[in-house]
């Protein structure tokens, strides 16, 4: 009816679900929309500006082949290590379907990548974890990963850089992954005493086994804005303290002012600072 | 001129005067030149005697400017690439401290220093330049890092004291000064310090056991401040004035202790005067210190550091005073 026009027209009874075929319509990847400010961008425009929300500055997770690319000096990445895969020591249930499915997702072996690069022409071990493969998670490779990737750089006398991206000891492999805390830690103390420079970058996520070993042992321990870290999970403390917890708890802001790092460096600012430290440690004269 | 101290009020008022004079000429065809010049020289002679023999508490007043120069502007005059490093890994990252690595004429080095704020908002941020224990876990954890990687250190001195706070005592503000103290003595590379502006005790000296340690000319290094001193020794903090004249607290009196090693001249009228002039001063003074001390090992450096505290002190034995 003509009236009817002029009248809002009245709710719907039933919300529409969009078909699993609708969600389908736009091709993925070609927008994105920032989980921080929830505005929608060309996922073309934000990867230019190396991740980072072009509106509010929020750090998107990268994954490792995007950082080596986005930090190193081009095709100077040597992998090492690359082939080396997990075993399943504890028959834990579906767990090599699991990481199967994860190698299939990544086209990685593990949650970490490992190699030599140059930075502005500085040499460094260059090691990358990735939190699509597992959550990032510490099982025996990663830790035999990193261990070998600190001998390498203490063979050849260069710095060891690692970004850390884990949500801690993998469960799957039990006291294996909580012992390459041990190993990892070791084998950095070893490296240290020799002289070596180990600068630590923790990006979202690093928390618990992780975070309580080498990403936390840095000479240097850097951090990318906004990224949860911590030893504890916010819910786990939460449940046992029975309190509510601030909203910044446990990000990077909050540990860079409870002494815990030294400098939360936005990405776009990562590689000149890493190449001024690099710069400053490169040299050995100290005669004036 | 803008805050100026009590005793260049004599001074100012005679700028003041010939401003008015020159206006004046340029405004009217009377001649004043003559006078203009005969007030000029007086001002010039007036000058001298005001900065020449300034009294202890008038470099108090100047050691507190709002303006003088802090460890950051020194930092930026001095330094390339400075990176600043936070946090002491324990507890919190302490603003009335700042720290981090820097290349100094092209090598590199380690900074650290108190930090006052200039203004009230930073002034709070940085506590007034009164740092907890935390600032001294960073700037040890800072000198250890130096260490490990063969940096020499240069350490700027300017603060009231250490935080006389609730905190600061629970979180153990004595061990962290005692650890410093204790740690410094050990470290195999150069330690440069320099007083730049307030040496105020325990609080300077956890940055201060230095191979080297100067002072501005117009800073102070003391045990007390003069307003602590006059209340403990005649419960009256506004005797300060006569507590500064007796402490023995400026850069002259110091040298004359043997408590420091050099005095770094400051541009007339204070260091706040020209910054960029003061910092060639200090330049020159800490790059002659690193190249003496470059010469030195590791072990003739503790040595040396050793030897050097070793000395401070009078003393004489019973009988030779008879």
């Amino acid at each position: 009816m003509l009236k009817d026009i002029f009248t809002k027209p009245k709710k719907k009874k039933y919300a529409t679900i969009p078909s699993e075929n609708a969600k389908n319509d736009v091709p993925e990847g070609i927008m994105t929309k920032c989980p921080n400010c929830k505005k929608i961008m060309y996922t073309k425009e934000i990867r230019k500006n190396e991740k980072v929300c072009i509106h509010c500055g929020f750090h998107h997770t990268m994954t490792s082949p995007e950082r080596i690319k986005s930090l190193v000096d081009p095709e100077s990445f040597v992998e090492i290590n690359e082939d080396m895969t997990s075993l399943n020591p504890l028959n834990f249930p579906d767990y090599m379907e699991k990481i199967e499915k994860d190698r299939q997702k990544t086209g990685l072996n593990e949650a970490i990548m490992t190699g030599t690069a140059l930075i502005n022409g500085h040499k460094v071990v260059l090691v990358v974890m990735d939190s699509r493969f597992r959550m990032g998670s510490m099982g025996s490779v990663v830790g035999e990963k990193i261990s070998r990737a600190i001998a390498h750089a203490e063979k050849l006398s260069v710095p060891f850089l690692i970004f850390t991206a884990s949500g801690g000891a993998r469960m799957q492999e039990g006291v294996l992954s909580l012992m390459q805390m041990a190993k990892t830690s070791t084998a950095l103390k070893k490296f240290s005493t020799a002289g070596g420079l180990i600068i630590s970058i923790m990006t979202h996520p690093t928390t618990g086994g992780v975070s309580a070993s080498f990403a936390s042992l840095g000479d240097y321990n850097f951090a990318e804005p906004g990224a949860l870290i911590g030893f504890a999970g916010r819910r786990i403390i939460e449940q046992t303290i029975r309190e509510k917890l601030p909203d910044d708890f446990q990000k990077s802001e909050f540990l860079l002012e409870h002494g815990q790092l030294d400098a939360v460096i936005p990405r776009n600012e990562l590689r000149d600072r890493l190449t001024t430290i690099l710069a400053i440690h490169e040299q050995e004269d100290i005669s004036w | 001129m803008v805050n100026e101290l009590e005793f260049e009020k004599p001074l100012v008022q005679l700028k003041e005067k010939i401003n008015e004079l020159k206006k004046f000429t340029a405004d009217s065809d009377v001649d004043l030149s003559m006078e203009i010049e005969k007030l000029e020289q007086r001002l010039a002679k007036l000058e001298e005697d005001i900065y020449i023999n300034i009294k202890p508490w008038d470099r108090v007043q100047i050691a507190r400017h709002p303006e003088r120069p802090t460890t950051l502007d020194y930092i930026s005059e001095l330094f390339d690439q400075f990176i600043e490093l936070h946090g002491d890994r324990l507890y919190g990252d302490d603003h009335a401290i700042v720290g981090g690595v820097a290349f100094y004429r092209g090598k590199p080095v380690t900074v650290i220093g108190h930090q006052r704020g200039k203004g009230t908002k930073e002034n709070i941020r940085r506590n007034f330049g009164m740092p907890h224990p935390e600032g001294y876990r960073k700037a040890l954890r800072l000198m250890k890092q130096a260490e490990k990687f063969n940096r020499p250190i240069i350490c700027f001195i300017d603060t009231k004291g250490a935080y006389p706070g609730k905190a600061a005592e629970e979180r153990g503000q004595s061990e962290a000064i005692a650890r410093n103290l204790f740690e410094m003595a050990g470290l195999t590379v150069p330690i440069v310090c320099i007083v730049i502006g307030e040496g105020g005790s325990g609080g300077a000296l956890a940055l201060g056991i230095g191979n080297h340690v100067h002072m501005l000319e117009n800073s102070t290094y003391s045990v007390i401040s003069p307003e602590g001193a006059a209340s403990i020794l005649w419960k009256d903090a506004s005797l300060a004035k006569k507590a500064a004249e007796s402490m023995k607290i400026t850069a002259p009196d110091l040298k004359e202790l043997g408590v420091i090693d050099q005095i770094v001249p400051e541009v007339k009228g204070g260091a706040h005067r020209g910054v960029k002039d003061q910092a060639a001063q200090v330049d020159s003074v800490l790059f002659q210190s690193l190249r003496e001390l470059s010469k030195l090992s590791s072990d003739q450096l503790i040595t040396h550091r050793h030897e050097k505290f070793q000395k401070i002190g009078a003393h004489t034995v019973l009988t030779e005073m008879l």
